[in-house]
C-alpha cells in the first residue's frame, strides 16, 4: 500500500487491545464448547452400551430375575403414573401461587417470606424431601405407600420451580395489556383469565417441562413413599404401589445380582427418552403456541 | 371560572369539587375545582408533574389501583359521585372510558377488542348479528370501520400506530360511555396521524364529553373548545381555549403557553 497513512489507522496499543480481545473470545467459545462435551459423551455411553439391549420386548414384558432378565414394563407404567401425579399437583398449586404473588400480593412482610420459602424449598435436598413425605403423606395424611403419597412428595418438591417459572411469565406481559383491560372495567380476574394468562401458557409449560424432568429421574422421594423394588403388574390406581424406572435402574445397578451388562444401560436410556420425549412434546406445544402469540 | 355557565348541574360532565389526593405522602392535588361541560372538549395543559393526569386518572378511578392512594373531596359524573359508597368501580370505568398515551389494544382480533368490556360483563350470548352491528357502529364512528372491515380477524397489534388508538377509542364506545378522557392520545404518534386523530376527536365532540391532557400547544389549541391550566397540583385558569391562548388571565398561564417554563 502507497500514499499517506490512513488517519484511521489503529495505533499500537489498539492493536494490543484487539488481540486480547480475540483470545477472549476463543477462550470463552472453548469453555462453553466444553459443556457439551458430558452431555454428548452421557448419550454416547448410553446409546453404544444400552441402544442394543432396548428392543420392544424389554420395553413391554415383564421383569424375571429381579430385572435381570424380561422387560421394564411395569416400571414404565409407574413412572408415568409418578410423573402424571406430580404434575396434577403441583401444576394447579404452583400456578394459583404464582397467580396470587403476581398479580394480587402486595409486597409487604408476609409476600417476601413467602418468596423466601419458595426459595429455600428448591434447595431442600430431595432425601429430606423423601423423609417429608413419609411423615407427611404416607403416615399423617394416611396414604399409605402408594403412587399418590409418591406423587404428592415430588410435586412439593417441583413445586418452588412452576411458581417461579410461571411467575416469571406472568411478569413478562405487558403492563400495558393490563391498564387496557382495567380501564374497560374488568375485574383483576377477568384481566388475569383473558390477557394475562393466555399470554403467559409458555411459561406454565416451562414449569411443566420442569416437573416431567425432574419427577421422572428423582428417586429418593420416592423410594419411601410408594415406589417397590418388584411388582410385576402395573399399577391400576393411585393407590397401589409401583416400580419406577429411576428406582429400577437402582436396584438393577447395585441390588440385584447376575444382571447382564446392558440391563442398567437400557434402562437409563429408557429414562432418558421419557424425559425427552414428554419435553419434546412441551416444547412442540409451547412452539405452536408462541406462533400464535399476538403481540 | 369567573363566568357562569348557563345549566350549572345538567351540562356538566365532570363536577370535581375540593378534591384533594395523595400519593402516600405527597399531596399531588390540592382542593381542585372544575366544572367540565358536557358535549365539548376540554383540554387539560400544564407542566409535567402538575397533576393534570393524576386528575383525568381520578375521574376513572383507575389512579386507585396504586393501592397507596387517599382522596378528599368529591368528583361526580353527570351528576353523581363516582366514589360514592354504592358506586363500583367496574361500572364507573365502564362509563367513563379511557384513552392512554401509547395505543395499547389487547393482544387479541380488532373485532375481539371492539367487543372485550361488552362481553366482559352482558352474561346474555349475544347474537353474531348484535355483534356485528356493535362493531361495524363502534368502528364506523372512529372512522376506521373501511380501513379494517376485512380484516377483523386480524390481530390489533398488527395496525398502524394511529388505527391502534382508533381502535383503542373504538372499543370504549359499545358500552356507550358519558366521558371520554385521553392522556396524551397522540404523543406516541407522527404529524399525519395526530392529526387524523385529532380530527376523529372533533368528530366525536357533541355525542361524548371529551378530557384531554396535553403537552403540546397547539394541538390544545386547535382541537379544545376549553382549557384548563394547572400548576403544582392547583387549577390556575379555566377558559375559552381561544380566550386562554390569545389573552391569558393569569401570568403563570402566559408565561407557560408562551414557553417561558414548563
Amino acid at each position: 500500500m502507497s500514499g499517506p497513512p490512513s488517519p484511521f489507522a489503529a495505533t499500537a496499543v489498539e492493536r494490543r487491545q484487539l488481540s486480547v480481545q480475540q483470545l477472549v473470545r476463543l477462550l470463552l467459545a472453548c469453555v462453553t464448547t466444553l459443556l457439551l462435551v458430558p452431555v454428548l459423551g452421557i448419550l454416547a455411553v448410553l446409546v453404544v452400551e444400552g441402544g442394543p439391549g432396548l428392543t420392544w420386548s424389554f420395553l413391554t414384558e415383564k421383569p424375571q430375575r429381579l430385572g435381570a432378565a424380561g422387560g421394564i414394563w411395569p416400571a414404565l407404567v409407574g413412572t408415568v403414573w409418578l410423573t402424571a401425579t406430580a404434575l396434577l399437583v403441583a401444576l394447579p398449586l404452583g400456578v394459583a401461587a404464582a397467580i396470587y404473588l403476581s398479580e394480587y400480593a402486595r409486597d409487604n412482610r408476609l409476600t417476601r417470606a413467602i418468596n423466601l420459602a419458595i426459595v429455600n424449598l428448591a434447595g431442600v435436598p430431595s432425601i429430606v424431601h423423601a423423609l417429608f413425605g413419609v411423615g407427611a403423606f404416607v403416615h399423617f395424611l394416611r396414604f399409605g405407600e402408594s403412587i399418590l403419597a409418591a406423587g404428592c412428595t415430588l410435586a412439593v418438591m417441583t413445586m418452588p420451580v412452576v411458581i417461579v417459572a410461571t411467575r416469571e411469565s406472568l411478569q413478562a406481559v405487558p403492563k400495558a395489556f393490563r391498564d387496557a383491560c382495567w380501564s374497560l372495567g374488568a375485574t383483576r380476574w377477568q384481566t388475569i383469565r383473558h390477557i394475562v394468562l393466555p399470554n403467559s401458557i409458555s411459561g406454565i409449560l416451562t414449569g411443566v417441562i420442569l416437573v416431567v424432568s425432574r419427577a421422572v429421574g428423582e428417586t429418593a422421594p420416592i423410594m419411601f413413599t410408594g415406589a417397590v423394588f418388584l411388582r410385576l403388574v402395573p399399577p391400576e390406581s393411585v393407590f397401589d404401589r409401583t416400580m419406577a424406572l429411576s428406582f429400577h435402574l437402582y436396584t438393577v445397578s447395585t441390588q440385584v445380582t447376575d444382571v447382564p451388562r446392558h440391563v442398567p444401560f437400557s434402562v437409563a436410556l429408557t429414562l432418558i427418552l421419557v424425559v425427552l420425549t414428554m419435553n419434546s412434546l412441551s416444547i412442540w406445544f409451547r412452539m405452536r403456541l408462541r406462533a400464535r402469540k399476538k403481540w | 371560572m369567573a363566568e357562569t355557565h348557563p345549566e350549572p348541574a345538567a351540562g356538566l360532565a365532570v363536577a370535581v369539587r375540593r378534591f384533594n389526593l395523595w400519593y402516600g405522602d405527597f399531596q399531588a392535588l390540592f382542593d381542585v375545582d372544575l366544572d367540565i361541560e358536557a358535549g365539548i372538549v376540554t383540554a387539560l395543559i400544564g407542566p409535567s408533574g402538575c397533576g393534570k393526569s393524576t386528575l383525568l386518572r381520578s375521574c376513572n378511578r383507575i389512579v386507585e389501583r396504586l393501592g397507596y392512594v387517599r382522596t378528599a373531596g368529591s368528583i361526580e359524573v353527570l351528576g353523581h359521585d363516582v366514589q360514592h359508597p354504592s358506586a363500583s368501580r367496574i361500572q364507573v370505568r365502564r362509563q367513563v372510558g379511557m384513552v392512554f398515551q401509547r395505543p395499547n389494544p389487547l393482544p387479541i382480533s380488532i373485532r375481539d377488542n371492539v367487543l372485550f368490556s361488552q362481553q366482559l360483563h352482558d352474561r346474555r350470548r349475544w347474537s353474531r348479528s348484535d355483534q356485528d352491528a356493535v362493531v361495524e357502529r363502534s368502528l364506523r364512528e372512529v372512522l376506521l370501520w373501511d380501513r379494517v372491515k376485512d380484516r377483523l380477524h386480524e390481530r390489533a397489534v398488527g395496525l398502524s400506530l394511529e388505527e391502534q388508538q382508533k381502535l383503542c377509542i373504538a372499543r370504549l364506545l359499545p358500552t356507550k360511555p358519558a366521558v371520554l378522557l385521553m392522556d396524551e392520545p397522540c404523543s406516541a404518534l407522527d404529524p399525519a396521524a395526530t392529526a387524523a386523530v385529532e380530527e376523529l376527536i372533533w368528530n366525536l365532540r357533541g355525542r361524548y364529553s371529551i378530557l384531554i391532557v396535553t403537552h403540546n400547544m397547539a394541538q390544545a389549541r386547535r382541537a379544545s373548545d376549553r382549557c384548563v391550566f394547572m400548576l403544582m397540583g392547583r387549577v390556575v385558569e379555566h377558559a375559552d381555549t381561544e380566550q386562554m391562548f390569545v389573552a391569558p388571565a393569569r401570568q403563570e398561564t402566559a408565561d407557560y403557553i408562551e414557553g417561558r417554563f414548563g
